[in-house]
């Protein structure tokens, strides 16, 4: 591999494995939903935004976490759907700031309601967690333009830590591709600003692959 | 057991290479490596018949090539023991059974009997899957044990039938983790409950590619019609498959469009009551020519298999299942699936994209009359079933949640684990 920039460390390909876990809290009203939020494990929160990518599903994802979809599917209440829907984690400097917004959203929703909306016994929402796995695959670039033409066959475990998982883990709250890019001062900025304009909320792992590696490939043709 | 990892290993994984693409099997290798050489055993009550069976047919070959020295034990009791343990099985999905004191006696002993049979393998093994309520009161017998020990159920234990829950739970609290299929299946229990749904295996006699002359000599050997639809229930006959059910749907639909079906079972060796379910359906099909009611062998993969492929619409109506691996097995041979609308069927079947989901035989007998008129439906359905099992539920994906699973747990069960 060529070394464009010795100062800068190179982007260390790391992949990982997720496992779920039940949390044993499951709710079937509002209220319940509302109390819950308040004592699950930090980690639940997260799963529930970002678990759907490792989850079995067909159906095109109307609401783009968890939350969203059981108050629409569960509760069918549609505007606390849509609200919760735009409840974005990266807006929030910790996983904690965002349990309260969610809390004051659900508080909201239930002060406007006449009724505590309810689901059916078999609609129930059952708070869920994860165990991630991190190995090192090896693999390591020093220079971006050598990552085109491996971005395609990275495994999606691989895309769902720099990409996914990146954005709860590093200060910057961003992909590990746009941070490792940033440091080569402002080179890559139309390629960083491109990536940070994506979102992945409603796709799924593979097309998220996909798309990355259009950004990458299109940003170094326009430069060749 | 002496480890290898040869020529025969990398054979073995370059095969499922070729099906779900090398990507997936670096994954699992590199996932593996730092559980090379673990001793892991597993163990359940039959080595032949029944979705648990078949998963471990080939998760252990599967360990074995990825470095892990993987084996397989398998316990015995008396007909008392496996009265229990399908009393078990039925209780945890639901139905009010009275477990007498003898049999629980007799389940108590057939345990403590194979747990001296399996001392030296269990007490030393590094995890220990323990599979469904069968074996599960064997952990009680190995204060010594050195390992991890996880019970994975395989069972809808959604509603169980509490008392018998709260004496089987005596046995489990003590596991270091448990495993279940569904969220909706956890029950809670003092330790880490993790959530793994089952899988096939593309390379099986049961879901390999076949020549369609072996696909086409179904059709004489069982005295088949090539040229009208069939509909296929595979499942042991246990009534909560419902297979009468499904013959009151074939008649409803048969009124309407020539049809004939297929119930094909075999007998799990720790399933008393599948001869007593057998005569009922014998009785329910009264000699209906256009009704086949199958007993197979258990090695009958092969004949299933071109069963599935024949077939038009693959059924599943099941009232109550814990996965529904012939769900899968549909899926994978490019089948819609009529499913009953319960445990793991709901994690494969969705409505017009994967097939139907139903509650009644009249809900099973719209929906086959639906795809029965429609057979471009039919093709694009099964297309998307096919790759969404491709994604989802080979035994790959499957695998890697178990190797996560033993990493996760060999750390201490930490929330994020970095290894290498």
């Amino acid at each position: 591999m060529k070394t464009a920039a010795p100062a800068i460390s190179p982007f260390e390909v790391r992949d990982c494995a997720l496992i779920t876990l039940s949390t044993g809290i499951k709710v079937q009203n509002l209220k319940e939903f509302r109390d819950a939020l308040e004592k699950i494990p930090l980690a639940s929160i997260g799963h529930h935004f970002w678990g759907r990518l490792l989850r079995p599903q067909f159906d095109e994802p109307e609401y783009n976490n968890d939350f969203a979809s059981w108050a629409y599917r569960g509760l069918h209440d549609k505007t606390l759907a849509e609200r919760l829907s735009m409840t974005l984690p990266t807006d929030f400097d910790s996983l904690e700031q965002l349990r309260l917004e969610l809390v004051d959203t659900v508080e909201q929703r239930l002060d406007e309601s006449e009724m505590i909306p309810w689901a059916r016994a078999d609609q129930q929402f059952y708070f869920l967690h994860s165990q991630i796995v991190v190995f090192d695959t090896g693999l390591r670039f020093d220079d971006p333009v050598d990552l085109v033409s491996y971005l395609p066959t990275l495994s999606t475990g691989c895309i769902y830590y720099h990409f996914i998982d990146a954005r709860s883990r590093t200060e910057q709250r961003c992909d590990d591709f746009s941070a490792w890019l940033a440091g080569f001062g402002g080179r890559y900025r139309g390629l960083i600003e491109r990536l940070c304009g994506f979102d992945p909320y409603f796709s799924s792992l593979e097309e998220i692959r996909a798309h990355v590696a259009s950004l990458f490939q299109t940003f170094f043709e326009e430069q060749s | 057991m002496a480890l290898r990892y040869d020529k025969q290993d990398k054979d073995f994984l370059a095969h499922y290479a070729q099906v779900t693409g090398t990507a997936v099997i670096q994954h699992l290798e590199q996932l593996a490596a730092p559980l090379k050489g673990a001793k892991v055993v597993h163990v359940n009550s039959t080595r032949e018949g029944g979705g648990v069976a078949e998963i471990l047919q080939k998760l252990i070959p599967f360990k074995q090539a990825l470095g892990i020295d993987a084996s397989w034990e398998v316990i015995n009791g008396s007909p008392a023991f496996y009265e229990c343990t399908k009393g078990f099985h039925n209780a945890l999905q639901g139905l009010d059974v009275h477990i007498p004191e003898s049999l629980l006696q007799a389940y108590e002993e057939t345990n403590a009997r194979c747990a001296e049979q399996l001392r030296p393998v269990l007490e030393q093994a590094d995890f220990v899957f323990i599979h469904d309520p069968q074996p599960a009161a064997l952990l009680s017998h190995f204060p010594k044990r050195r390992g991890k020990w996880i019970w994975r159920c395989h069972i809808d234990a959604s509603h169980p039938f509490r008392p018998v829950w709260k004496y089987l739970r005596s046995h489990l609290g003590a596991y270091d983790a448990s495993i279940f299929s569904l969220p909706e299946f956890a029950q809670p229990l003092p330790h880490p409950q993790y959530i793994i749904a089952p899988s096939i295996d593309p390379l099986s006699d049961k879901n390999r590619d076949l020549p369609p002359a072996e696909i086409d000599a179904i059709y004489s050997r069982f005295g088949l019609d090539p040229e009208r639809p069939m509909v296929l229930q595979v499942s042991r006959y246990d009534r909560f498959k419902d297979p009468v059910g499904v013959i009151q749907a074939y008649r409803l639909a048969a009124k309407l469009t020539p049809l004939q079906l297929v119930l094909a079972g075999g007998e799990a060796s720790d399933d008393p009551e599948g001869m007593a379910v057998l005569q009922e359906v014998q009785q329910a099909a009264a000699n209906d020519p256009d009704i086949h009611v199958l007993l197979l062998p258990p090695d009958a993969h092969r004949t299933i298999n071109a069963l599935q492929r024949a077939s038009d619409i693959v059924i599943q109506k099941s009232i109550r299942e814990g996965f529904g691996l012939t769900v899968a097995e549909g899926m994978w041979k490019g089948k819609p699936v009529i499913g009953g609308d319960t445990g793991g069927i709901r994690l494969q079947v969705f409505n017009h994209y994967t097939g139907f989901l139903v509650r009644t035989p009249e809900g099973a007998a719209l929906r086959i009359r639906y795809l029965l008129h429609r057979a471009r439906l039919r093709r694009q359905i099964g297309e998307r079933a096919r790759q969404f099992v491709m994604d989802n539920f080979l035994n790959t994906r499957h695998l890697r949640e178990y190797l996560t699973l033993l990493v996760g747990l060999q750390d201490g069960c930490r929330e994020r684990v970095v290894v290498g």
